[in-house]
Parts: structure tokens; sequence; C-alpha cells
């Protein structure tokens, strides 16, 4: 009886989330790798199964590969340092500075704000000669450049953005788990003669572990999710400097039209999320206890 | 319980009042969706707003709806989205470049269609030809020129005083461009320059365009008029890259790397650089917000001057209902009247793509005013159709990379161009 | 971390140097307030005595119909969120209250949502929408994200935490599934209500690529994608216009965040941790 009453009402509880899960997340999955194996439908001619056509085309797009490098350095480069940087944060605003809640404010305040508010500002910013950052150059003699339009600055100026924008974000859940550490496990190794550095070490980036792993998943997801800073700032250019594998998907699908091409690159993107999600749950069961 | 009920009534009164305020309000009139994009500033959507009033005043039973779409590339990117999804606007102001993509994912109905009357015919005729150019395809109308423009050099007169030129002589070869940008080229104490002489952008969507001006003053084209086919390795047009990329590599009179079309404008108020290649539609802004003399330049040559033509068609979409396509027409002959085209030129700094606007008294008054206005119309025959192919996105993209490229050093312009090449060649040769 | 532990010149250092990242992190958006409030010869000039105006927000205000975009913001935020609470209380309730053969199965497949959000897989949600004649409304913009994974974690660690006792003692009593539910779960699950409201009206607020791809009309276009549309001409910038029409987009986050300050960062902080 109750087991069959558990169906029932388990399900009728689970019907509305379980239908736009299917909808917006599990069949598109699938049509998407459908989509990947046919060409793309352009007006008169309808669309026709390739095989893995798609597939060949994406191997040999030197674009694609571009995409996949700049992600990796990307990723490789916002998520260590915008988590590096949150815990300095959080270690400085923790510490009874003077001034605290300001001071965290300040670090958190563009985290608040949209991405495409950021990246206007930063437009601004980045502007050769009256733009802040050249200003601030030309101090040093470096002036007159244009960090958005050149192939070896253009990526780093996104990335320095982000960094700007998330770390914050990351902060705050830093903070939280910093004053849930016992301050008599502090004043233990205090009295034990630990220095500071010994006890960061040793002590409480261990007892982050778990923080570091959740900050660590929604950065992973920011770093593929977010490119309104592209769309905004540069488009992809200088020749792809700036291009990021969802941002060529938005340009492939809506701008060129090209949807079979489209479905197999989100396939890819698709397996890269998936890759990363099995390493870090896999990971989060050894290292991570809920209560 | 409360809560369910609570909540779906609020669910339901949210969901209704969101559908009720998308899909607007329910008339009688013949309905006709106009996505346009603005290019040249915020305001001009009043203007337009006031056009639409005007007409609707004129025509009671159709009722006009403006949609401001961002510019040309996010309309046509809406356009094509609104169409492919079963909702597509009536008509649209479109980049003439992309009436290859329009017809061949089967969007667009050809003007020629709606023409049916002798007054219609006299109408057609009325524009200029150059502009008609670009759109014809297998001999129908598809579209009706409405914002166009050319590009132009402006120049920074009081800079050319300064550096001991004639302020009123602009240069009318490649060879004198570069004499006056090195002339006109300023240094401070450190050796950083503080003013450049020439600066052409070369940013997405401005690269492709400037650079169809440049082949052209060296007398070649880069596509054909069927847009199945382009010319990219062609020696002429290798050379007007390794001219461009000279500018800064050779001359030192262009800003390095790519210079941005978005900030090209402030860069010419701030006397950051003394002459601007730039599109006619900047001459309001650049008229409102200059300090000093300056002057609007038909393009140099090498030797015959030429320049390329760009904006926006107005074009029809073939699935709005039969009744909404006759009112668009209407519309559309109503917003490409004589007295219309000539207000919107003076408003804005597009060129009246029809004679007979610049006839009108209004556009003869305005022209006595600024007689650079007819600079801008006196260069238009010869000016050559702006990068227009199938697939016009990719290619263009694929033609915009290689000239980053080779702005920016990556690749000698040779290399650059024969990579953009067999790229675009893999593209159009289905389309032959 | 007690200011015992470390002498008086590393604490000075580190004062020093926690308010010299703060003035460095808040710097681009001082600037970019300056420059809003100054006429547009000054974007590129900085001068310090240069006259305060409100003319850029005028042009701003009267250029794009940013009012009507706040609305629309607004609708789309509240549709989410009241619908995302519902949706995702009663899966955390099933999950945790019905469990039967194959639910735990279920809340593993639930997961993968959290790292493949609905924009990753943009262009067959687009066309999903369009076959149901969702495109260019505010509840398209909104249905995929409706069954928040992210929602659904947390109430049912919440709920998880709450002792089965509690739930036997009203069992007891009389009261059905439902009952337990609106009286019991919910009531003791309100931090964590809060805490993931606030999670996910920021989130929403600040989504762009979506809507960008969904909307086409004003009617329907949110402060997001209005800012861009706006910003986005492609001949001269001003960028005193285009950082006023920042300041005044961002405006309505900022003075929530700095009234309720406190609630949104501890509300960040238990979303995350638990």
């Amino acid at each position: 009886m109750k087991p069959s009453r558990n169906v029932l009402y388990g399900s009728l509880l689970l019907l509305p989330a379980v239908v736009l899960l299917w909808t917006f997340t599990y069949q598109p999955i699938l049509g998407t790798i459908i989509d990947s194996l046919f060409s793309t439908p352009r007006g008169k001619r309808p669309a026709a199964f390739v095989g893995l056509d798609q597939y060949q085309r994406m191997f040999d797009d030197p674009v694609f590969w571009k995409a996949m490098v700049n992600n990796l350095i990307y990723a490789l480069t916002t998520i260590p340092l915008s988590m590096a940087l949150a815990l300095v944060m959080a270690l400085l605003v923790n510490s009874r500075l003077k001034g605290q809640a300001a001071v965290r404010m300040a670090y958190f305040t563009p985290t608040i704000l949209p991405m495409v508010a950021v990246a206007n500002i930063w437009l601004f910013f980045y502007a050769p000669d009256y733009g802040l950052v050249d200003r601030f150059l030309q101090i040093f003699g470096w002036g007159g450049n244009n960090l958005l339009g050149m192939p070896q600055t253009a990526l780093g100026a996104l990335i320095a953005i982000t960094i700007w924008k998330e770390a914050g974000f990351f902060m705050i859940f830093y903070l939280a788990a910093l004053q849930q550490i016992s301050p008599a496990l502090l004043e233990a190794a205090s009295l034990e003669g630990a220095s500071y550095g010994q006890t960061l070490r040793r002590i409480i980036l261990p007892l982050l572990m778990p923080t570091t792993l959740f900050v660590s998943i929604n950065a992973v997801i920011g770093a593929f999710r977010l490119v309104d800073h592209i769309i905004v700032m540069t488009k992809g250019a200088p020749d792809n400097a700036t291009t990021l594998l969802l941002f060529y998907i938005y340009q492939v699908g809506f701008g060129y039209w090209d949807t079979g091409y489209a479905a197999a690159l989100t396939v890819i993107l698709l397996l890269i999320l998936a890759l990363i999600a099995l390493f870090q749950f896999g990971y989060a069961d050894k290292k991570v206890h809920y209560r | 319980m409360l809560k369910w009920k609570r909540t779906l009534v609020g669910r339901v009164l949210g969901t209704l009042a969101a559908l009720a305020l998308s899909t607007g309000a329910v008339t009688a009139k013949t309905e006709v969706t106009f996505f346009y994009p603005v290019q040249v500033g915020g305001p001009l959507t009043k203007i337009v707003d006031g056009y639409v009033a005007s007409f609707e005043a004129a025509n009671p039973d159709i009722k006009v709806v403006p949609v401001y779409s961002g510019n040309y590339l996010d309309t046509t990117t809406k356009s094509l989205t609104a169409a492919k999804s079963g909702k597509p606007p009536t008509v649209a102001v479109l980049l003439a470049t992309d009436i290859f993509t329009l017809i061949d994912e089967d969007v667009v109905q050809p003007i020629s269609d709606f023409v049916k009357t002798a007054d219609d015919r006299a109408w057609l005729n009325g524009f200029m030809p150059a502009y008609m150019a670009s759109a014809k395809v297998d001999g129908k109308v598809w579209a009706v020129p409405f914002q166009r423009s050319t590009a132009v050099l402006y120049w920074n007169k009081k800079a050319f005083a300064e550096a001991g030129l004639d302020p009123k002589k602009y240069p009318k070869t490649w060879s004198e461009m570069v004499a006056y940008g090195k002339a006109v080229t300023k240094k401070d104490a450190s050796g950083r320059v503080v003013r450049w002489g020439v600066g052409i952008p070369g940013n997405v969507g401005s690269a492709q365009w400037l650079f169809g001006a440049l082949a052209a003053q060296n007398g070649v084209r880069l596509m054909n008029d069927a847009g199945n086919k382009t010319d990219l390795t062609n020696p002429k047009v290798v050379e007007a890259l390794k001219f461009w990329v000279d500018l800064n590599k050779v001359h030192g009179i262009h800003p390095p790397g790519i210079q941005e079309g978005g900030t090209t404008p402030s860069d010419f108020l701030e006397e950051r650089i003394a002459m601007i290649w730039t599109t006619t539609g900047n001459l309001s802004n650049l008229l409102a917000n200059a300090k000093f003399e300056f002057g609007l330049a038909p393009y140099p040559g090498n030797p015959a001057p030429a320049s390329v033509l760009g904006g926006g068609n107005l074009y029809i979409f073939k699935n709005a209902p039969a009744a909404e396509k006759e009112a668009a027409m209407k519309f559309i002959k109503f917003l490409t009247s004589d007295e219309l085209l000539a207000d919107w030129g003076i408003k804005t700094g597009y060129v009246a793509p029809r004679d007979g606007a610049w006839k009108t008294e209004a556009m003869k008054a305005y022209a006595a005013k600024v007689p650079d206005i007819l600079v801008a119309r006196d260069q238009i025959p010869v000016s050559v159709p702006e990068w227009s192919t199938h697939e016009n996105a990719r290619t263009g993209k694929v033609l915009n990379d290689a000239l980053a490229a080779a702005l920016t050093g990556k690749k000698t312009p040779e290399k650059a161009l024969a990579d953009a090449q067999a790229e675009i060649e893999a593209i159009l040769k289905p389309y032959r | 971390m007690s200011a015992d532990f470390r002498r008086k010149p590393v604490v000075a250092l580190t004062n020093f140097a926690g308010w010299l990242l703060a003035i460095l992190w808040v710097l681009p958006l001082f600037y970019a307030f300056w420059t809003a409030f100054h006429p547009s010869e000054f974007a590129a000039r900085f001068d310090l005595f240069s006259p305060w105006t409100l003319e850029n927000f005028q042009r701003v205000w009267h250029a794009a119909p940013f009012a009507r975009y706040f609305f629309n913001t607004f609708a789309l935020v509240s549709t989410i969120l009241i619908c995302q609470l519902v949706i995702c209380t009663m899966a955390a309730y099933a999950f945790v209250c019905f469990p039967f053969r194959g639910s735990d199965a279920l809340f593993m497949m639930v997961l993968v949502q959290l790292m493949i959000m609905p924009e990753v897989l943009l262009v067959e949600n687009y066309r999903t929408l369009s076959k149901l004649g969702l495109l260019d409304t505010t509840v398209g913009i909104a249905l995929p994200y409706l069954a928040s994974a992210f929602g659904i974690f947390l109430f049912r660690q919440t709920f998880k935490s709450i002792p089965k006792e509690l739930e036997e003692a009203a069992r007891l009593e009389g009261a059905n599934g439902l009952q337990v539910l609106w009286h019991l779960y919910v009531p003791l699950a309100k931090p964590t209500y809060i805490a993931y409201g606030l999670v996910t009206v920021s989130y929403h607020w600040n989504n762009f690529l979506w809507p960008l791809v969904v909307t086409n009309s004003v009617e329907t276009r949110p402060i997001t994608v209005g800012l861009q549309v706006f910003a986005t001409i492609e001949q001269g910038i001003d960028w005193s216009m285009v950082t006023a029409a920042t300041m005044l987009s961002v405006t309505p986050l900022v003075v929530a965040f700095l009234l309720f300050q406190r609630q949104f960062v501890q509300s960040f902080m238990r979303a995350g941790i638990r």
C-alpha cells in the first residue's frame, strides 16, 4: 500500500519537473545528436542524412580548433585565477579589516551586474588612448594599444573582465566557509606555534575543500556558458582570437543558419561538460560529506 | 491549499497579461510589421515614428508597427529568426548585401511582383541605377533602396593647415594620401604618435566594406554580380591590401592593428586621426560635434577614384499574409517618396537614392548650407556595390578574418587572401 | 582569523592590501558612473571640474523604451521565481517523502541539468519553442528554466535535514501529504527559499543569450537585451550615452543590493555550503 501510494503521489509531484526537463534538456540533447547527422535544410532543399560528415567538417575546420584552444585557455586561466583571488579576498575580508563591510561590497558589486553591462563599461575602458586601461599604461610609456583589436591581447582582455566579475561571487562562498571554521582549532594551532602559512596550508585549505569543489563547479559552468561579453565586445574577432565554443555555436546557428553544423558543435560541447561533470561528481563523492 | 490557489491564479493572470501585452491590441486594420535598424543614433526612432504616424493618417485602414531591432546585423538575424519561426515581419530594412542569403533562405518576395501599373513602373525607375544594380537578381527586382550611403573621407582642415598643407586640398591619389598623411602625423616628445595621418576601420563589418573601396580604387572588383565567385587572389586585390597594411608598417601614418569603426568618429573629433574613412552617415554627428573645420572628400584613386556603396534596402517578406504585403507595398512607396527620402537624408546623412529627392526644395536648401553632401552624391556613379555573395555571413567572416590577420601582421597579405579565396571557393562552388 | 594571530605590521599590510584591491575593484564602476553624468566631450577627456549633467540619461530614456524593458524583466523574473519555487518544492518533496523504485535514478538524471544549462542547447530549444508557438513571449523565455536542477537539489537537501519524527507526528495528527508540505516543510525551509530566491533572481535578471535569441520585439525584451540593442550602434559610439544606459540598467539591482546587502550576502553563503 505504502509503495503504490508513494508511486502515485511521487509521480504526480514530479510530473511538472520531469516534463520540463524532458522537453528542454533531454529531448534537445537527443535532437541535437540526431541533427548533427543530417545536413542543414536551406529554403528549398530539405535536410539529408549525411552520417558523420558534419563531424568530419568540424575536424577540418580551423575555427573550431581555435575555439577549442581558446576555451581551454580561457577556462584554465579564469577558473584558478578567480578562485585564488576569491580566496585571498575572503581571507582579507575575514581578517577583521577596518571598514570590512565596504571592502566586501567593493569586491562583490561587479558580480551583481549583468555581463552585458560589464562588457559595455569595459569596452569603454579598453578604448585606445582615452580608455582607462590605456591611460594607465601610458604612465609607463606603453600607450596607444588597441587591446581588443590585437590577437595577442584580446582574449587576455576578456579573461580580465571575467575574473573581475566572478571573483567577488566566489569570495562569498569562501567567506561563509571561513566563518564556519571553529576558532578553537585556530587557537590550538597558534598555541602550538604554527605560523600563518602553516595554518593556512594544513588547516584552513583542507577544510575549505568542499567549498572549493562547489566553487569550481560554478566556475567551470560559467567558463563555458558565459559568452555575453564576446557578443558585446569582439564578436570573436580579431581573426577568431576570442571565439569560444558556445559563441561559435551561436554564430553558426543564428548567424549562418547552418543548423546541422551547429548541432555537431553542440554535441562536442555537451561531451566536454559531461566529462567535467563525471570528473567533478565522481571526485566529489570521495571528498565531500554532507553532514 | 490556499497557496496552490493563489499561485495558480497568480500564474494564470501573469500568463494572460504577458500574452496580451506581447501580441498587441487586436484591431480590424491591416497590420504591417516593420523591422528597421538605426545606425546613427537613438533619436532617429522618433523620426521613424513620425513617418509612421503620417502614413497612418493618410491610410486609416493600415497600422504600421515599427520595431527597432538594433544594428544591421542584429536586424538581419531578427528578421531571419522571425521568418523561420513562421512570424516574419511584413517589411524590413536590411543590408543590400543580404540579398542572396534572403533569396536562398526563401523568405523574401520580389518587389517586381507588386509593380503592376504604369505609375508603379515609373516609381521603380526613379531610383539611381547604381543602387538598383545590387537589388536585381535573375531579372527580378527584389528590394528597393532606402537608406543608402557611400564611404567617404573626412579630413581635418585645421590639422592640415598646422602641418603646412593647403587645408582646402584633399588627397586625390594614393600617393597624395600617403604624403599628406606623413605631413600631418604628429608625435610627442617621447616619440609616441599623438595624431595619426589616416584611419581606415578594420573591424568586422567595416573591414570588408572599405576593402571593397580600396580594391575598386585599384581597378578591381572583389566578387562577381551573381555572387558566386570571388577574385581575392587577383594581384591588384593583393596590392590593395598591401597598401592598407603598409600605411602603418611602412609609412607609420595609420594606427597599428585594427582601427575600430565604432570609435573612429570620436577619434576624429578628438583629433587623434586627421583623415578618416567612414560612411556619409556620420556627417550629421561630425557637423554637430566637431570643434574644428573639416571637409568631406571623395576617395583617392590609384589612379581612378572609386568608393563603395553601403546601406539598407526595403524587403518584403514572402510568408506574410497577402493583404499585409499589399499594405506594406503602400508603406514602401510612401517611405521612398522624393520628399521623405530628402527629409531622411537631411536628418541622417544617408544619401537619398532617387534623383527626384535631390531636386526637392528641402534638399536644395540643405545642399546650399552643407555642400559636402553633394560630394557624397557625386561619388555614387564611381562606386561599386558592397561585398555580397551567397552565404554572405559566412563568406564575409572569412574575408574579415583574412583582413584582420593581415592588419595585425599574423599573415602576409598574399597568404591571408589566398587562404580566404580557397575557403570561400569551397563555400560558393555549389552555387555555380 | 583573530587579529592576535599576526603582528601589527602584518595587520597593517593586510589592511592596505585589502583596501588597495577594493579601490582597484570599484574604480571601473566609479569611472563609468562619472562618465554617465558628464557631457559627451568629457568621455575621452577626464576633467575633474567638468559640469555634471542629467542630459545623457534624458536622451537615453527617450531613445529606447527602458521603462518597458524593466517591466518585461520584472515580469520574467517573477514568473520564473514563482514557478521554480512551486515546481522544485514539489519535486524535492517527492524525492524525500515519496521515494519509489527508480526515483534515485531520476534524481541523478535531474542533476544533469546542473551542468547542461538550457542555453547550451540553444538551437534545439529555439526550435521547440517555435513549434509550441511561444517564440517572442515572456513565458517562452522562462519555460526552459522552470524546473531548476539547482533548486530541486537545494530543496531536497533542506527537506532531508528535517527530522522524520516531525513528519510522523504531523501525520498522526491527521495531516495529509499536501498539508504536511505546506505547514511543516515549507516554513522550515524558509531560509533556503530566500537564499535560492536571491540567487535565481540575480541569475535571470542578468541572463542574456537565451532571451536575445528568443525575443524580437520591445514587448518582451528584457533589460539586458534592450541595453545591448541600444548600444550596438555601429557608427559613432557615444560613450556617455552607453555608460548612462548601462548605469540605468543596473540601478535597480544595485539599489536592491545596497538595501538588502546583509541578507544578499548571507543568502549566497547559505546557498552554497550545506
